[in-house]
C-alpha cells in the first residue's frame, strides 16, 4: 500500500494524481493506522517547515511515521518541505524538525539571487536503487534548502547562487527539494522508480 | 542553473479558454483541460489560469476546471479569478493548483496577500498586477484592476515593492498598454521592477515573435514570460511550437529547459 501524508497545507492530491498517473493506488493518509501498513510512504509538502511540523503532531503521525521510517524500514519519498523537515533544524520560524538527518535548513541569500527559487533547475542525481545517474530538469519552488552534515546523504546536486542539495537518500529515505509530482515526464519517471521498489530493489 | 521559463496563460470562461485583444472580444479556442493538456504534452514550463469573470460575476473560482487540469497536467499551475479569502485559496490548492494568483482583491485588500503568506507560504502567492504607463505616476506605471478598466492611483512599482513586504512570492507585470499588440514585451516596466523587489518576476503582455523572448530575458532579470498569442491564437498569422521557441531561446544564450 502507497500511503501520502495528507496534513493540512500539503499538496497530496498532486501526489495522489501523479501517482495514479503512474497506475498505482494510493491512499491519503490521515491517522496513524494509515502508516502502519504502508509499503511506501510520501511526505509531500508545501509551507513552511513549522507548520508541517505543527500539522503532522496534530495529527499524531510522528510516532508513527518514525516506527516505520526509522524502525521497519519502510520506504520513504519526501518531496520539497517534507525534505527539510526531515533535518534536524529548519532557519524557516526557527522550527526544530524531525532529526532522521543530521543538518540545517537555511535561507537562499536573496541578496544575491532571486528569492524564493522559482521554477527548472538542472540536476545531476547518483545512481541508487530508485534511477541510474542522471542529469534533468526538474521544478523546483523554494527559500530554504538543506546543508547535510554527512556528505554521504546527498543524492543530487543544484546550483542557485552556488551548488546546494537538491535529493538526499538515506537507507530506505529518499527526498527531493523539487516537486517530483510536477517536473513532468523526468518527475514522473523518477516517481516510477521510487514506487516500483520492492522492499528496497528493484 | 535555473532556466527561464515560457508559461502558457489562458482566460477561462465558463470552462473555455478565451482569447482577447486588450480585454475586449474574446472568442473561445478550446476547454481549458484539453489545451492545458496539450500544452502539457508539448512541454511548456508552466500553465497560469485565469477565471476572468468569476470576479465580475461574485462567485467562486471555477473548481472543477482546476481539478480536471490537475488530473492532466504534471506541471506547476497557477489559478487566478475570483479569489476572496484564505477558503478560496485552500480549495483552489487542494484542487492541485500550486500558487494562487490575486490581482483586483490584492489592491482592494492587501492583507489577503499576507494572509495567504502566512498559511500556505509565500511561494504560493503570485501578485499579478494590470498596469498602463501614466504620466501622473512616481515610476510612470499605474495600476488598473478590474479587468483593467478601472484606474486606481496607485503607483505600480510602489505596489509590487509593498506586495512582497506583505509576503508575495512572485510578481507578474501586465502591460495594458502592450496587451495583445504583438509589439513586444514593456522592458522599461521590467527593469524598474527588477530594480524594485527581489522575488521572481513575470512578463506578460505584447510577446508576438521569438524576438521578444530574447529581448527580454537578454535585456531584463525576468525569470519567466507569459505567452499566449504566439502559442494557439487564431489571430496571429502564424503561431510557433513550444520546441521552435526553446530552440530560438537557447541558440540565443538564454538558459531553457531543453525539451525531451
Amino acid at each position: 500500500m502507497i500511503s501520502i501524508i495528507d496534513y493540512k497545507a500539503g499538496n497530496a492530491p498532486s501526489v495522489l494524481h501523479a501517482v495514479n498517473h503512474l497506475g498505482y493506488e494510493a491512499v491519503l493518509a490521515r491517522y496513524p493506522g494509515d502508516i502502519s501498513r504502508a509499503t511506501h510512504i510520501i511526505l509531500p509538502g508545501v509551507g513552511s517547515a513549522k507548520a508541517t511540523m505543527e500539522s503532522l503532531r496534530e495529527m499524531g503521525l510522528i510516532s508513527e511515521l518514525e516506527n516505520a521510517v526509522l524502525q521497519k524500514k519502510i520506504l520513504f519519498l519526501g518531496i520539497c518541505v517534507g525534505m527539510q523537515i526531515l533535518f534536524e533544524h529548519s532557519e524557516e520560524e526557527n522550527a526544530d524538525c524531525l532529526g532522521w538527518l543530521k543538518g540545517q535548513v537555511v535561507k537562499f541569500d536573496a541578496s544575491k539571487i532571486r528569492v524564493p527559487q522559482m521554477g527548472w533547475n538542472n540536476v545531476n542525481l547518483t545512481k541508487t536503487p530508485v534511477c541510474e545517474s542522471l542529469n534533468e530538469f526538474f521544478y523546483f519552488v523554494n527559500s530554504y534548502y538543506a546543508k547535510p552534515k554527512n556528505e554521504s546523504d546527498i543524492w543530487g546536486l543544484a546550483d542557485y547562487g552556488g551548488p546546494f542539495a537538491a535529493a538526499v537518500r538515506k537507507d530506505n529515505i529518499y527526498a527531493t527539494q523539487f516537486h517530483i509530482e510536477k517536473s513532468g515526464i523526468a518527475g514522473l519517471n523518477l516517481l516510477n522508480g521510487f514506487l516500483s521498489l520492492k522492499n528496497g530493489v528493484r | 542553473m535555473l532556466t527561464k521559463r515560457l508559461i502558457a496563460c489562458f482566460d477561462i470562461i465558463n470552462g473555455m479558454v478565451t482569447k482577447a485583444v486588450r480585454f475586449q472580444d474574446n472568442i473561445n479556442i478550446a476547454p481549458a483541460e484539453e489545451l492545458a493538456g496539450t500544452m502539457y504534452d508539448v512541454q511548456i514550463d508552466e500553465l497560469i489560469f485565469y477565471d476572468i469573470t468569476a470576479s465580475a460575476e461574485k462567485r467562486r473560482i471555477d473548481i472543477e476546471t482546476v481539478k480536471k487540469v490537475a488530473r492532466r497536467v504534471f506541471i506547476p499551475f497557477t489559478v487566478g479569478g475570483g479569489i476572496k479569502n484564505l477558503e478560496d485559496m485552500y480549495e483552489a490548492l487542494k484542487a492541485g493548483a500550486e500558487k494562487i494568483s490575486i490581482d483586483s482583491m490584492a489592491v482592494r485588500n492587501p492583507k489577503i496577500i499576507s494572509d495567504g503568506a502566512r498559511a500556505f507560504g509565500s511561494q504560493c502567492i503570485v501578485l499579478s498586477t494590470q498596469v498602463k504607463m501614466s504620466k501622473q505616476m512616481p515610476s510612470g506605471y499605474e495600476v488598473y484592476i478590474d479587468g483593467a478598466r478601472v484606474a486606481t492611483g496607485m503607483d505600480a512599482i510602489e505596489w509590487i515593492k509593498r506586495a512582497q513586504e506583505l509576503g508575495a512570492g512572485e510578481i507578474c507585470l501586465n502591460s495594458i498598454d502592450n496587451d495583445g499588440t504583438l509589439s513586444g514585451y514593456d522592458l522599461e516596466l521590467m527593469k524598474l521592477a527588477e530594480a524594485a523587489v527581489s522575488v521572481p518576476l513575470i512578463a506578460s503582455g505584447g510577446a508576438g515573435t521569438p524576438e521578444h523572448l530574447k529581448e527580454l530575458f537578454t535585456d531584463t532579470d525576468a525569470q519567466a514570460a507569459i505567452i499566449s498569442s504566439m502559442l494557439y491564437s487564431p489571430r496571429m498569422a502564424k503561431n510557433y511550437t513550444v520546441n521552435e521557441l526553446k530552440k530560438y531561446m537557447m541558440q540565443n544564450g538564454i538558459n531553457a529547459r531543453p525539451l525531451k
